[in-house]
């Protein structure tokens, strides 16, 4: 009995150090973002701001006139629309896909995957300048089709893996029962498999939609203007006029991690079960 | 219909429908995929047989395999190729080893377990440009605050630039990006811990194991397809290592953060020099490949359920 | 398993068919570029051409013209020309010079910004157009000499000076004032570190100096300044690098020294402009180089604790006597592929031309003769204007070679390492050069 609890009063402190550790940086940049920049540039640093500077985020959410706030508004529109495309495409052709390679047998099943998960083995340097000759003689650069295109390619197969490891976690009696009763194939994706495989499905999801958001060196090459451009690329670019003041980085830098922290706080628990089922058999 | 077909001659019609409705089903995937990717690919091959000086490939003379043997004869390439798998393994190594104490956190049995989850997930949900750039505050020389942290508590005497000297600025990188990525690789490792059967710890608690013991015998070895897969996928995220770079140190200072795939970019942008910088993506392709094929032998032989 | 063969068999056959297709379809040029439409500035301008469409810009951030500057240039300029449309892009100066490489293809921009370290490249690869041809003659005599080279490359041009630019040296006069010193005492750079020292000693500045030496472009002008000081060249006349000799490795001796005496702020080498001004506004510099628009930032009470103590003045002398300043020219150019190249010529000298530019001189100065002698100019702005005055007498030149882009970041490297005192100066310059020439003779 004391032994356990004491192991539990352990295992409490060091979770909770491990949460401090992880919070702590991420504290700081909220604190950077309200401070006032001389607070910022003090030294000894100041922990607790003298004002509250809310500037920053009324630059960013109302300031306009080709300023900082009307490139940053015009991203975080486009890296939702971006994120959003992505992973509704990659869903979709993932669960079709994902479902040929869990249940069907048909030649180089294997090969084919593994040239699917070879894609994932390209450094996006190799395939840059080719991609952005083909955007531009499309005429696709700096929109967001292309960017929504170039990473999906980058995702789907994140999806087709996660999805074809978890489907084959599916009893087949399921779909045969359903088959014998005259169900087809693809109806019974449709009505046993995708209700069952909520976790992979909530996993997958969450996997592209953070891939998405998070993708740099395509838009940055492939994009220019406020009309593709995503947030990675407006932070990235948040030199200033003046002086790079870190708490408009630090702003900046909250709202674009606002999203993909929601969906993977919401979505966490799916991943261990999406994942793992696939992970050990036997 | 189906009662008869079912018992009837189902080999072969079936087989046929199965390749057939797994080329329709897999067909977006290929198109998008394979549309986008196989002929850069194959283009960017093709570019680095050539010298390719220019933006706009005026001239382009066939150079044969001059661009990769000007790499692997270039004191900068092995520069960054050494940096690269000092990064690599660093921080595989690293993140490995927390992410495994991490996950063991995250199975144990805690009080408001989900609000640890959340907190565990907030880095790996943080973009990498974001992250970057906090840590670029954070390690700045004037007024970072990780200077202020350790002044301020007396462990160092006075600022230092973290970003200012090429090997010290390195491993802030690799910080930098283990922050961001352990808690990936935890939950990775979590899945697996999670699929180890909880009667398997009783009876190793029975027998009075200690909890090394039971580490060392019952979790580690039901953990090697994971590990393995979050190595190989680790290797490979390093090996391609360039958001954080550019964003955090630009490959510097002195080169000390030039990694090969950001010497790529910088041969192929900074000084369009496309040809060379397209030979240099090839092997980093090359080792990639190999690393992988490596990996994914170990795995096959572990059981994985599609490999 | 003997999958595993089976599989490469397969996958290389696979891809050597796909091979095999792609070299078919390369007719299109190596790296599937392909031909650009006509386009190019090459052309005798047609005076009613150019005065419809859209003409898309490339600008930079940083120094010289601000964002809301620009606006109001555009503004100006669509008074004239009302049915163009011009618009603006805004990139860091660190990512400009890529920004231009891989638009350049697609004539995504019509006019892009050019510092005069590119132009040769740009020209060499075709990326900007000859606009020799549109070029008046008066600019000859009207321009400054030194703006005028700017975009110059083998006898053409390929861009239209936009202004001249080199960094002044910035001091804190409250402080020189403090110690007893004045203006007479900065007059040399041996000068200044008197001064440097009585400041540390007596105003409690730890790092009276601070520097831009991060692994940039910076680097290379903040040591452009130090080598005119000691009277070196980058290149003998032939074109080789010769900094690894006399004035090359004293100058880089020097500014090792000045690390090593705890003048210089030892984080000078990850610094950037931006981070040089930022120190000077919190009052943790006495001294520094940096760009004429440093000066307004400065002054600005948003960002700096130290408006109206500044004071500017042209870069010191060194030993030989010489004080040149490094030419940062800015250049705007037209792209080779750029769709609606007359327009962009209109917008190009509506923008650079004498009149507009005189209402920005509080940003930074002008590339025309007459305004400096216009007094009513140089009251906006009088420190700078007296300072560059003598500035712009006098320059340095970086080596206007196609090859500058991999030479400079070699000779970064190189710096950097004796900075960081990972390597001698002579022994640093002597990498430099070889690994430098070798590029520059290939």
């Amino acid at each position: 009995m004391k032994a356990a609890k004491r192991n539990s009063i352990l295992v409490h402190m060091a979770a909770a150090i491990v949460s401090l550790v992880i919070l702590l940086p991420f504290a700081w940049m909220i604190e950077a973002s309200i401070a006032p920049q001389r607070d910022l540039i003090s030294r000894p640093l100041r922990w607790i701001p003298s004002g509250f500077d809310l500037t920053r985020y009324a630059e960013i959410f109302g300031g306009g006139g080709g300023g900082v706030g009307q490139t940053f508004r015009a991203a975080l529109v486009n890296s939702t629309i971006v994120a959003v495309a992505v992973v509704l495409i990659s869903m979709a052709v993932g669960i079709l896909g994902g479902y040929a390679f869990a249940r069907l047998r048909f030649p180089f099943r294997r090969a084919t995957l593994m040239v699917f998960l070879a894609t994932y083995m390209l450094p996006q340097i190799a395939l840059l300048i080719p991609l952005y000759f083909i955007l531009s003689s499309l005429s696709l650069l700096d929109t967001k089709i292309g960017l929504i295109l170039v990473d999906s390619s980058l995702v789907i197969p994140f999806t087709l893996w996660i999805l074809s490891n978890y489907f084959l976690t599916i009893p087949v009696e399921l779909e045969d029962a359903a088959r014998i009763d005259g169900t087809s194939r693809v109806g019974a994706l449709f009505r046993i498999i995708l209700p069952s495989a909520k976790p992979g499905i909530f996993a997958a999801m969450m996997f592209s939609f953070l891939l998405a958001w998070d993708e740099f060196m395509y838009a940055l090459i492939f994009t220019s203007s406020d009309a593709a451009k995503t947030l990675p690329v407006a932070i990235s670019e948040f030199a200033g006029r003046y002086t790079t003041d870190f708490g408009l980085v630090a702003a900046g830098g909250l709202i674009t991690a606002l999203p993909p922290i929601i969906v993977a706080i919401i979505f966490q628990r799916y991943v261990v079960s999406g994942m793992g089922a696939g992970a050990v058999k036997g | 219909m189906s009662a008869r077909t079912a018992a009837t001659g189902q080999r072969r019609p079936r087989k046929e429908n199965q390749t057939r409705l797994a080329f329709w089903l897999l067909l977006p995937a290929a198109v998008v995929v394979f549309g986008i990717i196989v002929y850069p690919v194959i283009r960017t091959l093709i570019v680095s047989f050539f010298e390719v000086q220019s933006a706009l490939a005026v001239e382009t003379p066939f150079v044969g395999l001059d661009n990769y043997v000007q790499a692997f004869m270039s004191s900068r390439f092995w520069g960054a190729i050494g940096r690269t798998l000092y990064f690599t393994i660093v921080s595989t190594v690293l993140e490995l080893a927390l992410g495994l104490a991490m996950a063991g956190l995250l199975n144990a049995r805690l009080r408001a377990r989900w609000l640890f989850r959340a907190i565990v997930v907030i880095p790996w949900a943080v973009p990498t440009i974001v992250n970057a750039a906090m840590w670029k505050g954070i390690f700045n020389a004037q007024y970072g605050s990780l200077n202020a942290l350790l002044t301020q508590l007396g462990i160092i005497p006075e600022y230092y630039a973290w970003l200012g000297d090429p090997f010290v600025a390195l491993n802030m990188v690799i910080l930098a990006d283990a922050w961001k990525t352990t808690p990936l690789v935890a939950f990775f490792l979590l899945a697996g811990l999670t699929s180890i059967p909880p009667e398997l710890y009783e009876s190793a608690r029975l027998d009075r194991a200690s909890w090394p013991r039971i580490f060392r015998s019952i979790v580690l070895p039901l953990l090697v397809p994971s590990i393995s897969i979050v190595v190989v996928l680790r290797t490979v995220e390093a090996f391609k290592v360039f958001d954080i770079i550019y964003t955090m140190t630009r490959g510097g200072p002195a080169n000390g953060t030039q990694t090969i795939a950001y010497y790529a970019y910088v041969t192929a942008f900074s000084n369009q020099n496309f040809g060379f910088g397209s030979a240099l993506s090839y092997i980093i392709v090359l080792v990639i490949l190999l690393l992988s094929a490596t990996y994914l032998r170990i795995l096959r032989r572990s059981e994985m359920s599609l490999l | 398993m003997t999958i595993t063969m089976n599989r490469f068999k397969r996958a290389a056959a696979a891809l050597g068919a796909m091979a095999a297709g792609a070299l078919v379809l390369s007719g299109c040029g190596v790296t599937g570029a392909g031909d650009g439409s006509g386009g190019g500035g090459g052309l005798s301008p047609d005076a009613s051409a150019g005065t419809t469409g859209e003409v898309n810009v490339l600008f930079m951030k940083q120094a010289g013209y601000t964002e809301d500057d620009i606006a109001t240039m555009i503004e100006d300029f669509n008074q004239e020309y009302p049915d163009v449309t011009v618009n603006p892009t805004f990139v860091s100066y660190e990512a400009l010079h890529d920004k231009i490489v891989t638009a350049a293809p697609s004539g995504t921009y019509d006019v892009v910004l050019m510092d005069v370290i590119w132009p040769a490249e740009f020209a060499s690869t075709g990326i900007v157009a000859d606009i020799t041809d549109r070029y008046p003659a008066e600019w000859n005599d009207e321009m400054l000499g030194g703006a005028l080279i700017t975009a110059k490359y083998q006898g053409k041009y390929y861009g239209v000076p936009w202004y001249p630019s080199t960094k002044l040296f910035y001091y804190n006069a409250d402080m020189v004032e403090k110690v007893g010193a004045s203006e007479s005492d900065l007059e040399t750079w041996d000068g200044v570190l008197e001064v440097a020292k009585k400041i540390k000693e007596q105003e409690g500045v730890q790092y009276p100096i601070a520097w831009s030496w991060g692994q940039a472009e910076a680097l290379i002008c903040d040591y452009a300044q130090v080598l005119g000081a000691f009277g070196g060249q980058f290149t003998d006349d032939s074109g080789k690098l010769i900094i690894n000799q006399g004035p090359g490795v004293e100058a880089l001796t020097w500014m090792k020294k000045t690390i090593d005496d705890g003048l210089t702020n030892p984080n000078s080498t990850t610094f950037l402009e931006d981070d040089v001004s930022k120190t000077m506004a919190t009052g943790q510099a006495a001294f520094s180089l940096n760009w004429e628009s440093t000066f307004r930032d400065l002054n600005d009470p948003s960002i700096s604790q130290v408006v109206d103590q500044v004071g500017v003045l042209a870069t010191p002398k060194g030993q030989s006597g010489e004080r040149p300043g490094v030419n940062g020219a800015m250049a705007l150019g037209i792209a080779s592929r750029a769709k609606n190249p007359d327009a962009a010529w209109n917008f190009i000298t509506f923008i650079s031309s004498q009149q507009e530019q005189e209402k920005f001189v509080k940003s930074t100065l002008p590339s025309w003769k007459a305004s400096y002698e216009d007094e009513s100019v140089t009251k906006t702005n009088p420190e700078v204007f007296a300072a560059a005055k003598i500035a712009y007498d006098s320059s340095i030149l970086r080596p206007q070679v196609p090859d500058y882009s991999p030479v400079s970041l070699i000779i970064q490297v190189e710096l950097q390492n004796a900075l960081l005192g990972k390597k001698s100066p002579q022994q640093a310059m002597d990498d430099a050069v070889a690994a430098g020439n070798d590029v520059l003779n290939d």
